[in-house]
């Protein structure tokens, strides 16, 4: 420990180190240090206020504010745990959470496997044409807005006149009600949000495998690693610090799922696809109950740390370095 | 021979599979084309024989569809030089500047890209509506945008791979250190300026929850609204309308993905790579 310090404290004085001129070079040092630690103050300040102002600021009263009955038009009354107690007595919150649950290990687990299966086929040896056509195809519904790909894929998943059912039944199937059957809504709502992100889990998976070095992966080749082999021995390993990435980043994503069940759903039928989002939504711009609304946003707040964390924590027995 | 095989049903699949992913598309744009009393006919005309492009005069009788435009554009444009300015200037100080605090006031500013958007909305809508009078305004979407953890990450990402030497340099020709920030060091990293571009763009385009608790009057909502607001005309009439609508929506984005599409790739590839 004291040898870290010495070395740190060395490092930072560069060119003070004895010499006739050593202290006129440390004055004008210290000079140029304040005018670069000013400068660094001024250049910072926009984005810490703003943050403070628009992000940590309200993190913070968001949290008082989950222990105050307000309704914005009488003055906030202070209720201690009450909206904590309420909530975890109200049925439709349980629901939308454990809904919420249902929904991140669905849509998390399909869209992991199906970007680095299509990845993986991707950055094979093929034509240019064929490498930025799927390149292209599999990104393009990012480019959509996620109230157009709800509006667009809930006509295609109608019951009765929806394109989806059409071709079923084409095939000798029989229709599916999809958005209509609460084993179905949650699952649907799910292709359609699988739709629209899959294409950055995917491109994020093509920069993983690409900066893959070239000698690993002849080396295998040399030793007879070929197949299924290669790909689970050589090739995963190497893609665990993105794939860890790519799970952590689509699983906040997904905690916070909304736009999805709001508009093609309406988080029906009952309560069968209304997630946390949802519900929090609901009873803060809808009923005006701005301290629940908050104590849901806390609870979903610490619901994402503590994922996180527990993926960040997990990681440290599947993920490899180089 | 066996790899050849397994090559080319690889590739049938593949293909298959980007046709499923691209047929919403194909669908969207040929629906859009039918006549309102066909729009909801089975089976699907995937090619139009007789397009009809009311739908697209009728997207722009039943919403202000030019001011919503208009206002995505006033959005989205101000929240990406907003950004670009305040990250910039956060991304160089983090790179290239010295002073006491630094370490933790940059993993302070990295810890907020863990919190969610609802769990400061509601503080940020009280802030806007009772205490700034910037209720169903355009002004209560930029504002809180305009500060960005992850694109003073990115673009400090940037700003590392350019050496410290330039400084040196600059500074024996006379230059000051503002000078030095924005004549030598802002050049060099516009590939990452456009990544940011790029990624802001798309997302605040697309943007929908802030939106729709935010903004109340039809001439103030943002096109994700309006086009939400458009279906809830169309429930019991034509599908086409609304997805002449989408079809429009979505001209601006394809502009600058065509522009911009390396970038848009990088931006995410850069998530994942140096993250």
């Amino acid at each position: 420990m004291a040898h870290m310090q010495n070395a740190s404290q060395i490092s930072k004085q560069p060119g003070t180190g004895g010499g006739p001129l050593a202290w006129l070079t440390a004055n004008t040092l210290t000079g140029m240090r304040r005018r670069k630690a000013a400068m660094g103050y001024l250049f910072l300040l926009p984005t810490v206020l703003g943050i403070l102002i628009f992000t940590a600021g309200p993190v913070l009263v968001s949290f008082g504010l989950s222990f105050f009955q307000w309704n914005v038009f009488t003055a906030p009354q202070l209720v201690g745990a009450e909206n904590y107690q309420r909530l975890i007595t109200d049925k439709q919150v349980l629901t939308s959470f454990l809904n919420t649950f249902r929904f991140v290990a669905m849509a998390v687990t399909t869209q992991i496997v199906l970007a680095l299966i299509l990845a993986l086929a991707v950055t094979q040896k093929m034509g240019r044409f064929f490498r930025y056509y799927f390149r292209s195809a599999f990104f393009l519904p990012l480019l959509m807005s996620s109230a157009a790909v709800s509006i667009s894929l809930g006509y295609m998943f109608h019951r009765e006149f929806g394109v989806v059912n059409y071709y079923l039944t084409l095939i000798g199937l029989p229709r599916v009600p999809w958005l209509n059957s609460s084993t179905w809504a949650l699952i649907t709502v799910m292709i359609a949000y699988v739709w629209h992100q899959l294409g950055f889990t995917f491109i994020l998976f093509i920069g993983g495998l690409t900066n893959i070095s070239p000698e690993i992966l002849d080396a295998a080749d040399v030793d007879g690693a070929t197949g299924l082999r290669r790909i689970w021995h050589i090739i995963l390993p190497m893609l665990s610090p993105t794939l860890l990435f790519a799970i952590v980043v689509s699983v906040i994503g997904a905690l916070q799922v909304f736009e999805q069940p709001y508009i093609m759903t309406r988080g029906g039928p009952g309560d069968a696809s209304r997630t946390a989002v949802m519900v929090m939504y609901e009873a803060a711009f809808k009923n005006l109950e701005f301290g629940y609304g908050s104590a849901i946003t806390v609870i979903l707040f610490i619901v994402i740390m503590l994922v996180t964390m527990a993926q960040f924590w997990l990681s440290r027995r599947w993920v490899f370095y180089q | 021979m066996r790899y050849r095989l397994g090559y080319w049903i690889g590739l049938i699949l593949l293909l298959l599979f980007s046709f499923v992913v691209l047929a919403p598309f194909a669908w969207v744009v040929a629906t859009s084309l039918r006549t309102p009393a066909e729009s909801f006919s089975v089976p699907p005309q995937w090619i139009p024989i007789h397009p009809d492009f009311s739908n697209y005069q009728q997207v722009f009788e039943r919403i202000p569809f030019w001011k919503q435009i208009f206002n995505s554009f006033v959005v989205s444009g101000s929240i990406v030089l907003g950004q670009l300015t305040t990250a910039a200037l956060a991304g160089y100080a983090f790179a290239h500047l010295n002073f006491p605090g630094k370490n933790v006031l940059f993993w302070l500013i990295m810890a907020t890209m863990m919190i969610p958007i609802q769990a400061t909305i509601i503080p940020v809508y009280i802030l806007m509506s009772r205490y700034l009078d910037l209720a169903d305004t355009l002004q209560s979407l930029i504002f809180p945008a305009l500060p960005t953890a992850f694109g003073t990450f990115l673009l400090r990402q940037y700003f590392l791979t350019i050496p410290r030497d330039y400084e040196e340099a600059a500074m024996i020709d006379g230059a000051n250190p503002f000078q030095v920030f924005y004549r030598i060091y802002l050049p060099l990293v516009s590939g990452g300026l456009a990544v940011l571009a790029v990624l802001s763009f798309n997302g605040h385009w697309n943007e929908f929850f802030r939106p729709l608790i935010f903004l109340v009057s039809k001439e103030k909502f943002t096109i994700p609204l309006g086009l939400f607001d458009l279906q809830g005309y169309m429930m019991t009439g034509s599908i086409s309308v609304v997805l002449a609508g989408i079809v429009l929506s979505m001209i601006p984005v394809l502009l600058v993905y065509l522009v911009g599409q390396r970038y848009l790739i990088e931006g995410i590839m850069m998530g994942g790579l140096k993250g």
